[in-house]
């Protein structure tokens, strides 16, 4: 029995004639925060969504702890039934770029909803539940409004608490702050530094290098649809190995 | 004759105006939601089909139509449908004309809302239905109110076309009497209540909207 929270073996995945994953494997233990970085295009959010299930894999094979959500037969990925993705999708929890909230739905309602709606989870149980992931991501009071009435900070920490109220065993972030100015990015940062403090399982799709080098155990850098490096992230960014890695991390001031 | 007596005959007619006016609504709103899904299914020949039918029914006179229904049954098949039949006609011709309005009105607002909307639903573990249900379309319902306000008030004024069918609506009861009196005051009598009637209905949809309106996206 190992650690590991999320598996993918030799993940394929082409748009038309554009391969766009090729050949991407990778584990998540329990614990870790892996930061993934790299040029635009270069496959990052495809492979989020895969993951996540929000496209379908060519290739490969995909499996949440021992839930084997799709498998690779002759270098065909075959996925499971209904039933077998709807528990795969009781194990993470995705943060969108643009936050994707309910607008129709007050900051209460946006996180007890799944809970009540999917998880079948009583009302008082799951309101007891926002209230306290609420005032852990500091927008204590804020239960009543619509999403239209807060910040873009506070959007995506509503955004955050909402997946987190899930209770999942990994946390997928995309780009969470690419929508944000730098004020906001810094409260959304400090979130999500408190998560993996706490040893929250995140990956973390981001363009924030000194965040992800601080925050993350393990880096990934991406181009072209494969993996070119990979390691702790610390070495990664502050000595990269590969060329492609040094010529992409030049683009950024270290700070 | 009596301004009493005339009023009355015209509020005579005016009941068969809402009659036609609230079983359009029953039909089509409804029915609406069938064709529009129709149209976007990803069954080809479905979606053609819806396509064929909204072309049609929105590219022709509804005059025509509540003709062609009316007269079709005898002069196509030989069927003597009764005298009552200019009732179900005018029904069946208003509930399929507007079910092809509404269904272009629900598309609109279905293919508004974002794909992030669906994508966070999956990610949470929300069924097709629940998404639907408790993400789209009450968010669908706000977008397309302003332009369902419009095509229930054309609908109070459309229902002057049943006197084609010989219904003795508020229009037809207008015409009639203004022939007999030699007078065009049924007819602006006719026209205040058309309007009253409006007012009415923008009234309600100005409360929804407000309703509606606490928030913005």
């Amino acid at each position: 029995m190992t650690n590991a929270v999320v598996t993918l073996d030799n993940a394929r995945k082409a748009f038309g004639k554009n391969e766009v994953l090729k050949d991407i494997s990778l584990t998540v233990n329990r614990g870790d925060v892996l930061a993934i970085i790299g040029p635009s295009g270069g496959g990052k959010s495809t492979l989020l969504r895969c993951m996540t299930l929000l496209e379908t894999l060519d290739g490969g094979s995909l499996a949440y702890g021992d839930l084997a959500v799709c498998t690779d037969e002759g270098g065909r990925a075959v996925y499971g039934s209904k039933e077998v993705l709807a528990k795969a999708k009781t194990r993470f929890g995705l943060v969108f770029q643009n936050f994707n909230l309910f607008p129709h739905y007050t900051v209460m309602k946006n996180i007890t909803d799944p809970l009540i709606c999917v998880q079948k989870m009583p009302r008082e149980q799951a309101e007891a539940r926002a209230v306290e992931l609420l005032g852990k991501m500091g927008l204590s009071g804020k239960e009543a409004m619509v999403p239209c009435e807060l910040s873009g900070g506070q959007q995506q920490r509503v955004a955050i608490a909402r997946a987190l109220a899930m209770n999942p065993d990994v946390l997928f972030f995309d780009e969470p702050t690419s929508a944000l100015d730098p004020e906001l990015t810094r409260e959304v940062l400090r979130v999500i530094r408190d998560l993996a403090n706490e040893h929250m399982t995140m990956v973390i799709v981001t363009h924030e290098m000194s965040f992800a080098r601080d925050v993350a155990d393990q880096l990934i850098f991406m181009d072209g649809g494969v993996i070119v490096e990979q390691g702790p992230a610390s070495q990664v960014i502050n000595s990269p190995a590969h060329e492609r890695t040094r010529a992409f991390l030049s683009n950024y001031t270290q700070g | 004759m009596e301004l009493s007596v005339m009023m009355g005959i015209l509020l005579d007619g005016l009941q068969l105006t809402i009659a036609i006016f609230f079983v359009t609504l029953a039909g089509a709103l409804p029915l609406g939601v069938f064709v529009a899904l129709a149209r976007m299914s990803r069954f080809k020949p479905l979606s053609l089909l819806a396509q064929l039918y909204i072309s049609i029914l929105r590219g022709t006179p509804l005059m025509l139509q509540l003709m062609a229904i009316m007269f079709g049954p005898y002069y196509l098949f030989g069927l003597n449908m009764g005298s009552d039949w200019k009732f179900g006609a005018c029904a069946i011709g208003f509930i399929l004309n507007y079910a092809a309005y509404f269904a272009e009105i629900y598309r609109s607002g279905i293919q508004s809302i974002p794909r992030g909307q669906y994508e966070a639903a999956s990610v949470l573990g929300y069924t097709k239905s629940q998404t639907f249900m408790k993400i789209v379309l009450p968010q669908v319902i706000k977008r397309i109110l302003p332009a369902m306000g419009n095509e229930v008030i054309t609908l109070v004024k459309d229902t002057s076309l049943a006197f084609v069918l010989g219904i003795m609506e508020m229009f037809n009861a207008a015409k009639a009497l203004a022939a007999r009196e030699v007078s065009m005051i049924p007819y602006a009598i006719a026209a205040l209540i058309y309007w009253i009637f409006c007012l009415a209905i923008e009234f309600i949809m100005n409360k929804i909207e407000k309703k509606m309106d606490y928030y913005h996206d």
